[in-house]
C-alpha cells in the first residue's frame, strides 16, 4: 500500500515534505542549544565579573579563525546545492568534500584550543563560565562531526551518480543542517570569546 | 518554482563578503571598551550575520510562509524559554 501511494508521490510534494522534516529537525536543535544558551544568560547575568575575567582567557584569534572556516564552509555548501541544481555532480562533489576538509581543519582548531586550555589549567568545572564554555563548544563540535559524516556520504553518492539536476534532495538538505551548524556558532563567537 | 529565484552564485559571494566582513568588525570592536553597548552591538552583528546564513544559503528568502513559520516558532520558543527563566531567577 505505501508503495502505491510513493509512485503516486508527486516529487515536489515529496521534496517539500522532505525539507520541512529537516526544519522541524532544526526547531528541536535549536531548543537543544536553546537550554545551553538560557543557562549562559542566566549566570551572565548573575556573575557579570566572573565572565569578564574568565572570557579574556580564551584564544580570540583561533576563535575568530574558525569563525572565517566556518563561513567559508557555508559558502561552499550553497555554492555545491546551486552546482547539483544545474546538474554539475562533480563540482557539488568538491563543494561538499571541501567543506568535509574545512569542517576537520575547525575540528583541529578546537582541539588546540582545548589543549592550550587544558595547559592553563582550565577544565569544565573550573568554574560557571568554562563549564558552559566546555558544554557548548563540546555540542556544537559533536555537531560538527556529525554533520561532515552526513556531508561525505552524500558526497559519495553523488560521485557514484546518484543525483541529477531533476533529483538532489538529500544535497540540499544535508546542507541546510550544515548551515545551522554555522548558525549556531556565529552567536557562540561573540557569547564567549568577545563579550563573555 | 521558487528553487530558481534564490542562488545565483553571485549572490551567495556578496553574502559570502558581507559575512567576513561583519566578522571582522565584531572582533575589532570587542577591542573597544563601549560597556554594555558591546553586548548589544556583538549580538546586533551576530543577528544579521544569522539572518543573512537563513535568507540566502537556507533560502529562506524565497520559502513560502509554512517553512517561515517552522524556522521562526522555535525562535519565539526561546525567547519564552529564556524569558521565562529570567523572570524567575531576578525575581528570585
Amino acid at each position: 500500500m505505501t508503495g502505491h501511494v510513493e509512485e503516486r508521490t508527486d516529487p515536489r510534494v515529496a521534496f517539500e515534505a522532505a525539507k520541512l522534516g529537516v526544519w522541524a529537525f532544526l526547531a528541536t536543535e535549536v531548543l537543544l542549544f536553546g537550554a545551553l544558551f538560557t543557562a549562559y544568560t542566566v549566570f551572565r547575568i548573575q556573575y557579570p565579573q566572573l565572565f569578564y575575567e574568565q572570557h579574556l582567557k580564551l584564544n580570540r584569534i583561533l576563535g575568530t579563525v574558525n569563525t572565517l572556516v566556518l563561513i567559508s564552509s557555508s559558502l561552499l555548501v550553497a555554492l555545491g546545492v546551486n552546482a547539483i541544481r544545474r546538474g554539475k555532480t562533480r563540482f557539488m562533489v568538491i563543494c561538499y568534500g571541501a567543506t568535509v576538509l574545512l569542517g576537520a581543519v575547525f575540528l583541529c582548531v578546537k582541539y588546540v584550543e582545548w589543549t592550550e586550555e587544558f595547559h592553563k589549567g582550565l577544565y569544565p568545572g573550573t568554574n560557571i563560565f568554562f563549564s558552559l564554555y566546555f558544554m557548548m563548544t563540546g555540542l556544537h563540535g559533536i555537531h560538527v562531526l556529525a554533520g561532515m559524516c552526513v556531508l561525505a556520504y552524500v558526497a559519495v553518492l553523488a560521485h557514484r551518480g546518484r543525483f541529477s539536476e531533476s533529483y538532489y534532495t538529500p544535497v540540499e538538505l544535508s546542507g541546510l543542517y550544515w548551515h545551522f551548524v554555522d548558525l549556531v556558532w556565529i552567536y557562540l563567537l561573540p557569547l564567549l570569546y568577545l563579550i563573555g | 518554482m521558487s528553487q530558481e529565484s534564490t542562488g545565483s552564485r553571485r549572490t551567495y559571494f556578496i553574502v559570502y563578503a558581507a559575512l567576513v566582513a561583519l566578522t571582522v568588525v565584531t572582533v575589532l570592536v570587542s577591542y573597544v571598551n563601549l560597556g554594555l553597548m558591546n553586548v548589544v552591538v556583538a549580538l546586533a552583528i551576530a543577528s544579521v550575520k544569522a539572518s543573512l546564513v537563513a535568507l540566502f544559503f537556507m533560502h529562506l528568502k524565497s520559502e513560502d510562509r509554512l517553512v517561515w513559520g517552522f524556522a521562526l516558532v522555535p525562535l519565539a520558543f526561546l525567547a519564552l524559554i529564556i524569558g521565562g527563566t529570567l523572570l524567575d531567577t531576578m525575581l528570585r
